[in-house]
């Protein structure tokens, strides 16, 4: 299949979990390497956001796993899709000790997620799908 | 994952390599719905080479025809396709690499 739906890479850093976990889940953290400015509510269903100023870009996530300091996960948009768009992505780190240091590895998933009436939708495309579009990502988050 | 996703993706970016259908795709995107006739009249390209290119393009799911004044059928685009063609897009543009590197420089540098 050539369609990615699954990004995973591991890296192993000289520092241990706290920091790393430090690093992934508070706002000086995340506005220090990932965008340039962040806030975010660390519990699963809470509100992050993060801001690259040079691309005048804003990201919405959404909070979804807190297990201090092993598994931290979120979803956002599919970049290039319509903000409305119900597609997301999830965003899983897992820190593992390796030695005095840190395995981490990140999983993205659902880049090519769809409906199951993906074909039908994608070749009818009537408003109608919107509101089942909707629940299915109200399941998927409930899920995840 | 069904199969489908990929095809799609496959037509619209088929689609796209045509510089003129590229061209018919822009003037639907910014100018709202229109018949082959009122393409011609924007676009450097016959009325019959739009109509062809409107028929491989309405066959890929990539623009809808739809009943206009005085049944002449015009064209609108449907973003349902484009929209599968980016997911790819955006898996190949998810840059993880330079993203951990950062990650990695950020922890050297506070340690």
């Amino acid at each position: 299949m050539a369609f990615p739906d699954r990004i995973e890479r591991t890296v192993e850093v000289a520092h241990p979990p706290a920091t790393v976990w430090a690093a992934l889940t508070t706002a000086e953290g995340l506005g220090a390497w990932f965008g340039n400015e962040a806030t975010i509510d660390l519990r699963p269903g809470g509100a992050a956001r993060m801001r690259w100023n040079e691309e005048g870009f804003t990201a919405e996530m959404r909070v979804e796993r807190v297990e201090e300091p092993t598994v931290f996960g979120f979803t956002w948009g599919i970049y290039g899709l319509p903000a409305d768009d119900p597609r997301r992505t999830y965003v899983e780190f897992t820190l593992e000790p390796a030695g005095t240091g840190t395995r981490l590895t990140v999983v993205e998933t659902g880049f090519a997620q769809l409906p199951e009436d993906a074909h039908r939708k994608a070749y009818d495309g009537n408003t109608e799908g919107w509101a089942k579009e909707l629940a299915e990502l109200a399941a998927y988050l409930d899920a995840a | 994952m069904p199969h489908d996703i990929e095809a799609i993706a496959e037509q619209v970016f088929a689609a796209l390599a045509d510089p003129t259908r590229r061209a018919i795709l822009a003037a639907l995107a910014s100018g709202g719905p229109a018949t082959a006739t009122d393409l011609a009249g924007r676009l450097p390209i016959t009325r019959q080479a739009i109509a062809k290119h409107l028929a491989l393009l309405a066959e890929a799911g990539l623009v809808q025809a739809e009943a206009g004044e005085r049944r002449r059928v015009r064209y609108r685009v449907r973003s349902a396709p484009m929209q599968v063609a980016q997911q790819f897009l955006a898996a190949l543009a998810r840059d993880w690499d330079s993203t951990l590197d950062a990650l990695t420089d950020h922890l050297d540098r506070g340690a």
